[in-house]
């Protein structure tokens, strides 16, 4: 149907997660016609990203124009406890609720035994050398509350045991804001579990 | 478009869209069955962890005109806290829940696949018994239920049978349990041999009750090996290190 440039915009755009080849026919039509100089911001923020961007030394979380992240480059930062999660993109969600002020770890990935992932094509050795050399007190496992993420949190959890190292789970339950006569049997039961004293 | 109730146990899903997830069903009555949950990713969604991979559940199905129909309602049949609570239980069921995949063929019903998965998940996520022998139990039957079942009674290959033939080699591709004459494939000892007849000669739950029986290791190696070679490909969750 179409040859040359355009061709190959569409495909590449078509590799995108989420795009299909309607959507990315959309986009590569939008981008003809839209102004030379818009088009070529995009282009340009997509090679700067690609050329600024690494992954943080210590945490495996984006990291620009250095070796370390801006929480592992933060002196004020509690270095004794880490937020391990699957994925930069939790660290931004972590960071919204401005209650966690320590490091992170980025596993970059979940434990996901249907696909053939495991701990190996996970930064969990790195979390482990990570304990034993930084001092840290507390690892805080804020894998997503799926299979994949509990996997994670069971497999990780299991592994810093005889380190002696204080493990938490992030707790899982009832969405604030919600109907108690919805929630499902397995989150209501999370929930339960993780009952606490009401202070009075 | 039509409204139909079905069971079914979650075999895994796939993320569509924003907050969609295409969740593939064993179902009791229609075989495999793909169908779309919409906004299910939603943390405010009123599926929750309903159709999370290994649950069980009954559900409500419109049933579209393409290969994909649409979750409606779900109610849950059996969770699994213990299974989903352990690890090792955990990578077992999965197994089970990878081979129940590729043996399932899309909209035809298979009601004795169905219920051997929901009665080993059941297994599973008992406290009371051992894990161990479950995987093996399943892949064993499932062979059988795909018509691939292996002969335990005499030589698969010469025929020779009798107390007087030791049966020392097993290798599905060359249809089970192999004499000295004939052997090939993986060495097979008495107590497994012995082991893999109580599953199949209807002593299962026997096997399953008490704690794992001599030859264990050996059967879940043979039986998984089998398995692969009957569905022609490796099974990723037991081959991942925190597999079996
Ligand atoms: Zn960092
Ligand atoms: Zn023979």
């Amino acid at each position: 149907m179409y040859t040359g440039s355009l061709r190959s915009l569409i495909d590449e755009l078509g590799r995108l997660p989420g795009i299909g080849p309607k959507s990315a026919q959309r986009i590569a039509f939008y981008l003809l016609k839209v102004p030379d100089e818009d088009a070529l911001r995009l282009s340009a923020a997509i090679e700067a990203v690609k050329e600024h961007t690494t992954l943080c030394e210590r945490c495996y979380n984006v990291a620009e124009g250095g070796e370390l992240c801006a929480y592992c480059g933060d002196e004020r930062r509690e270095a004794g406890i880490v937020c391990v999660v699957e994925d930069p993109r939790d660290i931004v969600a972590v960071e919204r609720t401005r209650q966690f002020h320590g490091r992170y770890h980025v596993l970059q990935g979940a434990l996901n035994p249907l696909e053939g992932i495991g701990p190996e094509q996970l930064r969990v050795a790195e979390l482990l050398s990570r304990v034993k050399a930084e001092g840290i007190h507390e690892v805080i496992l804020c894998t997503n509350p799926n299979l994949e993420g509990e996997a994670t949190a069971m497999y990780v959890a299991q592994l810093l045991q005889p380190v002696g190292v204080r493990v938490t789970r992030i707790a899982s339950g009832l969405p604030v804001g919600g109907d108690l006569e919805y929630a499902d049997e397995l989150t209501l039961g999370r929930a339960l579990e993780g009952r606490r004293d009401v202070e009075r | 478009m039509t409204l139909f109730k079905e069971r079914g146990v979650v075999l895994r899903s796939y993320r569509l869209g924003e907050a969609d997830r295409i969740v593939v069903f064993l179902t009791e009555s229609h075989g495999k069955v793909r169908a779309v949950a919409k906004g299910v990713r939603r943390t405010t969604s009123k599926f929750g962890a309903r159709l999370e991979p290994m649950s069980h559940v009954l559900m409500l199905l419109w049933a579209g005109r393409g290969d994909l129909d649409i979750v409606k309602q779900v109610e849950i049949v059996d969770h699994f806290p213990v299974l989903r609570g352990d690890l090792g239980r955990l990578t077992r069921g999965l197994s089970l829940i990878e081979v129940a995949e590729q043996m399932a063929q899309e909209r035809h019903s298979d009601p004795r696949l169905y219920s051997m998965l929901v009665g080993a998940l059941r297994v599973l996520d008992d406290t009371t018994r051992d894990p161990a022998m479950v995987a093996p139990s399943f892949f064993l039957k499932a062979l059988v239920l795909d018509g691939a079942e292996p002969v335990l009674d005499g030589c698969a290959s010469c025929g020779l049978s009798g107390d007087h033939v030791k049966l020392v080699a097993f290798s599905l591709p060359d249809g089970g349990a192999l004499c000295s004459n004939c052997r090939r494939g993986r060495p097979l000892s008495a107590p497994a041999l012995e082991l893999m007849r109580r599953i199949l000669g209807g002593t299962l739950g026997n096997v399953l009750s008490g704690p794992a029986p001599v030859g264990t290791e050996e059967v879940t190696l043979l039986t998984t090996e089998a398995v692969e070679s009957h569905l022609e490909r490796r099974l990723r969750s037991v081959r991942s290190a925190t597999g079996i």
